[in-house]
């Protein structure tokens, strides 16, 4: 089963498109769009994950998406992906523009950190929060650019850039637009320039 | 049954081939094994690159050690370049010693070319295996493979001949020879070349004088060679400064430490197997390694419109070829619009870690290979 996030970029992705999948994993989108036609390319920074994907016979570079995109020319993808890996990078807004000039339409989902659940455990446990969809702790977590809907929305609006779609996930469940930065616990958008 | 393929094959091609450094080869000799099965469109062909000091002995008994073949672990019924599935060609390169053109093989006059062979290159040698696969008939590789000088005949082929090659894994290697690299083989040819015995080359002997090669030199050559390919940490968990058969320093210039007697070992028995002047033309075939050279100073041009897939590996102990060079080429390759793969796997063993058994190494090679283009 693939993550559900992944599901809604793989269901979006038309066949036979050439994409650049950052911080791929294991591959596991990547085999879902070679099933489908697409030229799927990774870009991953684990070496586990590289080796899992690369044993699947997938092509993908290892290295760091704050520093590698840049070797990628420009325009030399139909859509770049950056599933659940922004809010890991050293500058997200670099990452984003990155994206965009390697690819005229990006996908970017991540996880929402003003979900209502989140929000109360800051709230009333004074904590970080550690829930299932960011079960780290505040010491040991990948995430070093935790970023809200709202936070997202408010930045893509500052760069010029359109969302072409935004899809919102509780669980493995689509949740509505309305009210997503307080209910979905993860969202996914489609950008373009 | 047709006798181009097999174990311990040899085949005289005339050739002519036109030499990087302007002279032209005719007869070219090869001296090459073959093992498993071409299938009827002759798709399933994979060539694997020996590196310096190897040959076509890949996965069979070396004639002279009658040790295992150098890759055996990785080729074979089953392994990760599957004989049941591919048809797995390996050449010894001209300017060897193993029965291709090289200084060791004898001139239209009856005695050994010795120094009077030409100068090759990698590139050179990638020409000489087009041959042989013309020969096979073999329009289009399924893959070519290789380790350290392999892996830049592996990128020298998708470089010359980007329609014969379907994947190329490049493991280990470089694009081009640093000066690094050039100065410990330069260290090697000049122990050769001060070896009393080396004679400008000439020490074949005939029927009257036996052989009298310059061992000597050739093993200082492969000692200093030989530390390049391990790495600091191998040697320090392998011998650390442990003493060799002995509770106490001598107090003279004995082989104290293992790690000395090691060596010395390396070198000596390497003169059983190798012939000193193929040392050094093979040497400066690699020193003269930099394939963006060939295409106009920019190495993506090399790969520009390539179909091929590529996989680069490197280790991260690997300070002969470091992961540096490995993502020099990926960047060439992607810039280039190539479907490249890289990977740094973790070793202790330095540059050898290609023949060893290294974590997640085997996966990476059988997924690569196995992949549809």
């Amino acid at each position: 089963m693939l993550r559900p996030d992944l599901a809604i970029i793989a269901a979006n992705v038309p066949t036979g498109a050439r994409v650049l999948d950052v911080g791929c994993g294991d591959g596991a989108l990547m085999a879902e769009l070679r099933a489908k036609g697409c030229d799927a390319r990774g870009l991953e920074i684990d070496v586990a994950g590289v080796t899992a994907a690369l044993a699947q016979g997938l092509s993908v570079i290892q290295g760091d998406a704050d520093t590698d995109l840049a070797d990628y020319p420009d325009a030399s993808f139909d859509y770049a992906i950056l599933s659940q890996t922004l809010q890991t990078t050293r500058r997200p807004d670099l990452v984003i523009e990155q994206l965009l000039r390697i690819a005229p339409r990006a996908f970017v989902s991540f996880p929402n950190f003003a979900q209502w659940r989140i929000r109360m455990a800051l709230m009333f446990g004074g904590t970080m929060p550690v829930t299932k969809q960011l079960p780290a702790r505040w010491y040991d977590t990948p995430n070093i650019h935790h970023v809200t809907i709202d936070d997202f929305r408010g930045f893509i609006a500052s760069r010029r850039i359109t969302i072409e779609a935004q899809w919102f996930l509780s669980g493995d469940k689509m949740t509505t637009r309305a009210g997503a930065n307080l209910f979905a616990a993860h969202a996914v958008f489609l950008l373009s320039r | 049954m047709d006798d181009r393929f097999g174990l311990d094959r040899n085949v005289t091609l005339p050739g002519p081939l036109k030499l990087d450094g302007g002279a032209v080869l005719s007869p070219v000799e090869l001296a090459y094994e073959t093992y498993g099965t071409l299938n009827a469109d002759a798709s399933n062909a994979i060539l694997i690159c020996h590196a310096l000091t190897g040959d076509h002995h890949v996965a069979s008994n070396h004639p002279i050690t009658g040790k295992a073949g150098w890759w055996v672990r990785m080729v074979g019924s089953g392994k990760p370049i599957d004989t049941d599935r591919y048809c797995v060609i390996a050449v010894n390169a001209i300017g060897g010693c193993m029965g291709s053109s090289g200084p060791e093989a004898l001139h239209a006059d009856g005695h050994p070319n010795a120094m009077r062979f030409p100068v090759v290159t990698i590139s050179d040698m990638v020409r000489s295996q087009a041959l042989l696969m013309d020969h096979l008939g073999i329009q289009k590789l399924h893959a070519v493979v290789g380790g350290s000088m392999g892996g830049m005949q592996a990128l020298s082929w998708a470089a010359h001949f980007p329609d014969r090659v379907g994947a190329a894994l490049i493991i280990a290697s470089t694009a081009k020879h640093s000066a690094q690299n050039i100065a410990f083989h330069e260290v090697g040819r000049q122990a050769i070349m001060a070896d009393p015995n080396w004679r400008g080359g000439d020490y074949y002997g005939d029927g009257q004088n036996p052989s009298t090669p310059p061992d000597a030199g050739l093993a200082v050559a492969r000692m200093a060679a030989h530390i390049t390919y391990l790495s600091e940490q191998g040697l320090t968990e392998k011998f650390g400064r442990r003493l060799q058969a002995r509770d106490a320093k001598t107090f003279g210039f004995d082989a104290d430490f293992q790690v000395e007697s090691y060596l010395r070992h390396q070198g000596l028995s390497f003169t059983d197997r190798f012939d000193a002047n193929s040392y050094l033309y093979i040497t400066r075939a690699i020193d003269y390694f930099d394939l963006a050279e060939e295409f106009g100073g920019h190495l993506a041009n090399a790969f520009k419109g390539s179909k091929t897939r590529f996989c680069v590996v490197s280790f991260d102990t690997d300070w002969l070829y470091p992961t540096s060079e490995s993502k020099s080429i990926a960047q060439a390759l992607n810039a280039a619009g190539a479907a490249v793969s890289f990977v740094e796997l973790t070793s202790p063993y330095g540059h050898d870690a290609f023949l060893l058994d290294t974590p997640g190494f085997d996966a990476v090679v059988s997924g690569f290979l196995r992949a549809t283009c």
